[in-house]
């Protein structure tokens, strides 16, 4: 890619996003094109971080281990869903999981969760997100019987704040409670799954990334 | 019967040849079985008996040979048996005194004749014949050995050509049979009496210290002798206690359970009343059972102790078994008949001891309890308590894992519990020391929240980072304020897990944990339990975190637990007050100009924890040296300026806090802490403002620091803050600092234009005693000039002063008597007083069992009697009054003894007056005084010497009770008050002529010449007064002698 067209990239991109400042964006897109390596010099292919590739940075560089989890927020990055991360939706991906806001973080951590995309958690989400939460105790009948009762806390837990815990009664959780129990409680924000980089491993990438403009590409 | 007589029977210790059978129950019983033995065996066995011994047994008889009858052939000095062997040898034969005997046959014959000597000659003969079998049978079955066995006699005595063979092994068997029988017999005689012996214990102690030391595998953490003297009999218990049985006295620290402190002694091993710290007595009073060695003891103690020993059994064992053999006890074998014969044994054991138990606790009861009320009567009570709490609260940090601890406890309840049911007194040590701890009991009906919380923290200890932060959400949802829901945490194990929680990398889980833990540390209880959790040092680790929430969290947490000593202690320990000092740091660069943005915000956050955390941690002396020391002032200071009333808050009351030590003080005043303080006493905060105000009033012990309070307009402020009577703290606040602020007379005029008097006067009914105190103290201070006197009389201010006389509050007395003192200066008042029968209230309280109460109504009589009307006549109305008083001089306080000399000055200016305080012996009470270097007792003293020289032959007196020469002594006082005062003693006693040469020879006279030259008129009129003295005896010696 030529300097011209990587600059006017830059531009675009710096005036789309709020939290990055044009050096960090240039330093994003690089390493964005260090990450994808060489075939994206090939025309008429997408260019991107396919699901796989994604992944790997996020267990790599973030440190997460969940499947499903990560499969999400690769979900959450891929906006257009053509199941590969292009430049434009990386960076504004990492604004959010970088730098966001409070709001963003709930809008795109609620996203996350919201396996199927309903606009609701519901309980079988939730279930699915917790099942691996509780270590299996071999005396219980059923392992699951702690799940189960983990969901209904966390339900009563953000439904209190909640409209539907008067009228709804089949356990969903709307964006509005949860953004309500989040604002009371931010330790709710990654309630079932840790979908942002923990902090330790947000100031190493930052660190990394942004520290010199030549020596951005060893990540 | 060999193996029996080495290891059963009792030997003496004297040397090996000589040895002989100690004179024992055990060893009597065993003669007898023998005897019993022999005597029987010519009938029962009549072939063997026939058979002749290998060797003859032989020892020194008592018999006489006439005792010998038919079947002897007697003659004076010998006896020979008529029964021969095939040699023709006799079987027995005496000559004088020794005896031979080679048969059974003849023992028996033998036993017969000594009749009531048997057991002298059966003792004897084994004391001479150590190993009788070997004699009787040969060396080959020598019993001593120990693999002798039936089956190997046999076998020896089958492969043997001896024709007499067959007899030879019947006899074996029996005599093998006869040993069994006297071992069985001696061990049911020793499984009566449990008997410990000191190199027993001894071996027992050594062994078992070889074991302890610190680590998971040893079986005890320590164990050690509480005295280091061992006597020369092998024990290390007191003699008088020796007499008891007990040996020594074993201080053992399991790892599981409290240190024990344990009495061996002769009977068995028990637990006794442990040792007082304070004089290292040992309650010797016995308090569980006994048991028969100290490892049965620790296994029943200290299950930790006995899983160990159970593990290292084969090493252990071993070497004990090496010890055992060494010490040729034969423990083993007792051991295992004990095992049989304890059920029965033990319990007769058990009744014994509870007679006596009960019959030690009669005797005991009394002292222990004496004792105790003697402490409490000495010591301020809270002092004790806390000093309690300290201790048991070093005692359980002491006690290792925190899971064990709980455990420990119980033990020791239920402990407590059995031992209530047996002696039905209870032990006063224990029961005050620990603050009420009420765990929910079984069955008590929970609370639904219980059973919820105990649910919670199931998912905390078995759930991931997810199901972690989950619960601690849900718990932090429950109402954390109310003390079932704190304890309840607590009881389900929570507080565990979530001090854990504390240690790992997970900041979510930490700040969720903080976030509860700061909320249920409250409650006393749970702080104290966290402390015994090791909570403490790992939150000041967390001060060092980089996430500004994680170190507000910790410090307010630790802001909350550091609320009693031992807490605070552990901060310190653990290096927190300094990283606490650090935190204010951060705010320093931003907090100054005090900007909004949020980051900056974040950072006063930090700020205001940190101070929260300090003003909590410097309640101890030492920590707030170690505030110091990390450079907290200057950073103080510097919050100081910053406009956020909730971090001046805690910044100020640690201010308060550390103003009381003398090294604060100076640096506060260096650091121009005083100018902020006074202006934050303008801030709209109450509670701001109570702290500054307390601040001054710490502060305001020196007149530096009281002229700066005025000079930045301090003054004004607290003068205003008066006229707000609602928040009683911040009253006595500000009352506070009034008062130590009015030590300064310039304070006092400016008082007094604010008007400040007029409204003290007005807050002496119907406050507080802390708020009465201090305006007590302040109008005391402002009396001391003429104008606020008039004031406070004009707004009748003296008669709630003289009703204020009859409380009860030690330092609101003090300055009442005070207050009421510097009025009875000013004869207007004065009356009034009188009126109120203010002086015999006052008179009463030289009754007061305070010192300070008695001086300072002895100080305030002074001006009384100085100016009442009739004064003479009023201070003899008070029944009993100078009786009082002359005693008072018996006191040891100097300031009452300084108080009452001068009370004494002013009472004997009445002649009346004079003389009874004479009948009551005043002067030779003064006189015993005169040996002192304090200045201010010696010039009340002295005044009071001259003023009681008034009166009849009281001059004399005083030279006759050797007051004169300390008096000469004064002189060389730097204290011109002093002087005078002695100058004029020693005037008025230089009228007696022995006086004078006394002064004389104490080289009075050239110092009284140099008074003589001081600018102060009185003092030179009486030095010279009482040269002229002197020197006209001189004189008139002179003019004798010449005539």
């Amino acid at each position: 890619m030529n300097r011209k067209k990587l600059q006017k990239l830059t531009d675009t991109l710096t005036k789309n996003c709020k939290h990055f400042n044009k050096f960090e964006v240039n330093c994003l897109i690089n390493l964005f094109y260090n990450l994808v390596g060489e075939v994206t010099e090939r025309q008429g292919i997408t260019i991107g971080l396919d699901r796989n590739a994604f992944r790997n940075i996020l267990h790599m560089t973030f440190g997460m281990t969940d499947d499903m989890i990560m499969d999400r927020v690769f979900r959450g990055f891929d906006k257009d869903n053509d199941g590969c991360v292009n430049v434009s939706e990386w960076i504004y991906g990492l604004s959010v999981f970088l730098r966001g806001t409070l709001e963003e973080k709930m809008k795109y951590c609620f996203e996350v969760f919201d396996l199927n995309g309903d606009g609701f958690i519901s309980k079988e989400e939730m279930f699915h997100m917790l099942k691996n939460s509780l270590l299996k105790q071999p005396s219980e009948e059923d392992p699951d019987e702690g799940i189960k009762d983990l969901v209904e806390i966390t339900l009563k837990k953000n439904g209190k704040y909640g409209k539907f815990r008067d009228h709804d009664h089949d356990g969903k959780l709307s964006f509005s409670d949860y953004e309500q129990a989040v604002r009371e409680e931010t330790l709710l924000l990654e309630a079932f799954g840790p979908c942002l980089p923990d902090p330790k491993s947000h100031m190493e990438f930052e660190a990394q990334v942004f520290k010199d403009p030549n020596e951005f590409n060893d990540i | 019967m060999g193996v029996a007589l080495t290891r059963s029977a009792q030997w003496t210790a004297a040397g090996y040849g000589t040895r002989t059978l100690e004179i024992t129950p055990l060893n009597e019983a065993i003669l007898k079985e023998i005897i019993m033995f022999v005597e029987s065996f010519i009938y029962k066995h009549p072939q063997e008996a026939k058979y002749v011994f290998v060797e003859p047994l032989e020892w020194k008889t008592n018999l006489d040979p006439s005792a010998f009858e038919s079947g002897y052939i007697v003659s004076a000095t010998t006896v020979k048996s008529k029964e021969v062997d095939k040699d023709g040898q006799p079987l027995l034969s005496v000559s004088v005194p020794h005896i031979k005997v080679r048969s059974f046959g003849q023992l028996s014959r033998l036993l017969l004749i000594a009749k009531d000597t048997k057991l002298k000659e059966a003792q004897a003969c084994i004391e001479a014949n150590r190993d009788p079998v070997t004699k009787i049978l040969g060396l080959d079955y020598n019993t001593k050995k120990e693999d002798t066995s039936i089956v190997n006699i046999l076998d020896k005595i089958t492969k043997d050509e001896d024709p007499d063979s067959e007899i030879k092994m019947k006899l074996g068997i029996l005599l093998k049979q006869l040993d069994l029988h006297l071992l069985n017999h001696s061990l049911k005689h020793i499984s009566l009496e449990i008997c410990l012996k000191p190199t027993i214990v001894k071996n027992d102690i050594e062994l078992l210290k070889h074991f302890s030391g610190k680590g998971e595998q040893t079986v005890l953490e320590s164990i050690d002798y509480t005295s280091d003297y061992e006597f020369s009999n092998g024990c290390r218990a007191p003699p008088w206690r020796q007499i008891h049985g007990e040996i020594c006295y074993v201080l053992v620290k399991p790892h599981d359970v409290e240190t024990l402190c344990i009495t061996c002694s002769a009977e068995g091993v028990f637990l006794n009343g442990g040792k007082t710290d304070d004089e290292g007595e040992i309650n010797y009073e016995r308090k569980s059972e006994i048991y028969k060695d100290l490892v049965t003891f620790l296994k029943e103690k200290s299950a930790k102790f006995s899983e160990n020993m159970s593990k290292q059994d084969v090493r252990f064992s071993g070497e004990w078994k090496k010890k055992e053999t060494l010490k040729e006890a034969p423990k083993k074998e007792e051991a295992a008949a004990l095992q049989k014969a304890l059920p029965a044994s033990g319990k007769s054991v058990l009744e014994k001891n509870q007679i006596n138990f009960g019959k030690s606790q009669m005797t005991k009861r009394l002292e222990p309890s004496l004792n105790w009320k003697a402490t409490v009567d000495f010591k301020n009570r809270n002092l004790l308590k806390d000093t309690q709490e300290e201790k048991h609260g070093g005692r359980l940090e002491r006690s290792g894992p925190p899971v064990s601890h709980r455990r420990a406890q119980l033990v020791r309840k239920s402990a407590e519990k059995i031992e209530k049911i047996i002696s039905g007194s209870s032990s006063e040590s224990e029961e005050d020391e620990e603050p009420p701890d009420h765990r929910q009991e079984a069955n008590v009906d929970l609370p639904s929240e219980y059973w919820q919380i105990q649910k919670l923290v199931k998912y905390l200890k078995g759930g991931n980072q997810i199901a972690t932060v989950i619960a601690l959400c849900s718990m932090k949802d429950f109402n954390l304020a109310q003390e079932t829901c704190q304890l309840a945490i607590r009881d389900v194990g929570g507080l565990e897990v979530l001090i854990n929680l504390l240690d790992t990398d997970e900041v979510k889980c930490k700040i969720g944990s903080l976030k509860i833990l700061k909320e249920i540390s409250h409650n006393p209880q749970i702080r104290r339990n966290i402390v015994d959790l090791g909570g403490l040092p790992i939150m000041v680790n967390i001060l060092d975190s980089p996430h500004k929430s994680l170190k507000c969290l910790a410090a307010e947490t630790i802001a909350n637990v550091a609320k009693f000593r031992r807490a605070r202690r552990a901060v310190r320990r653990h290096g927190g007050i300094a990283k606490l000092v650090t935190l204010l740091d951060c705010a320093q660069n931003s907090g100054e100009l005090a900007q909004s943005s949020l980051c900056d915000a974040r950072d006063v956050e930090v700020a205001r924890c940190g101070a929260l955390a300090l003003w909590s941690c410097s309640k101890s002396y030492m920590n707030k040296e170690a505030i110091r020391k990390a450079g907290g002032i200057p950073l103080l200071a510097g919050l100081l300026k910053t406009s956020h009333e909730n971090v001046l808050i805690p910044v100020v009351g640690t201010l308060q806090e550390c103003a009381s030590e003398e090294s604060y003080r100076a640096a506060i005043k260096a650091e121009r802490i005083i100018e902020n303080l006074v202006k934050n006493l303008n801030s709209e905060n109450e509670q701001l403002q109570e702290h500054c105000a307390m601040a001054i009033y710490q502060c305001a012990e020196d007149k530096e620091t009281r002229d700066l309070v005025r000079l930045h307009g301090g003054l004004k402020p607290l003068a205003s803050l008066l006229n707000n009577t609602d928040n009683k703290e911040r009253l006595a606040a500000v009352t506070g600092a009034i008062w130590k602020c009015s030590i300064s007379k310039e304070n006092v005029t400016k008082f007094r234009e604010y008007k400040a008097i007029e409204t003290l006067v007005g807050l002496l009914t119907d406050q507080p005693e802390e708020v009465l105190v201090n305006v007590v103290g302040a109008l005391g201070e402002c009396c001391q000039e003429y104008e606020n006197r008039v004031i406070v009389q004009k707004c009748g201010g003296i008669q709630p002063l003289v009703n204020l006389l009859v409380g009860i509050n030690q330092a609101l007395l003090v300055n009442v008597t005070k207050a009421v003192g510097a009025c009875a200066v000013d004869p207007e008042s004065m009356m009034i007083i009188d009126r109120l029968d203010g002086v015999r209230l006052l008179w009463s309280l030289l009754k007061n069992p305070h010192p300070h109460v008695k001086a300072s109504a002895a100080w305030a009589l002074c001006p009384c009697i100085q100016n009442a009307k009739d004064a003479g006549e009023m201070v003899r109305s008070f029944v009993g009054g100078l009786e009082l008083v002359v005693n008072l001089l018996k006191s040891d306080n100097k300031e009452v003894l300084a108080s009452v000399c001068a009370a004494i000055t002013n009472i004997a200016k009445d002649q009346e007056n004079l003389a009874v305080i004479t009948d009551h012996g005043v002067v030779p009470l003064l006189s015993k005084l005169a040996n002192t270097n304090n200045d201010k007792l010696r010039r009340h003293l002295a005044e009071a010497i001259s003023r009681c020289c008034m009166w009849g032959r009281n001059r004399v007196a005083f030279g006759e009770y050797k007051a004169v020469a300390p008096l000469v002594r004064y002189l060389k006082s730097n204290d011109t008050n002093v002087h005078r005062a002695t100058a004029q003693a020693l005037y008025q006693l230089s009228e007696d002529v022995d006086n004078c040469i006394t002064m004389h020879e104490n080289g009075a006279v050239k110092l009284l010449l140099d008074m003589v030259g001081s600018p102060d008129e009185e003092l030179q009129e009486a030095a010279a007064g009482c040269i002229s003295n002197i020197r006209r005896l001189a004189l008139a010696i002179e003019k004798a002698r010449y005539t």
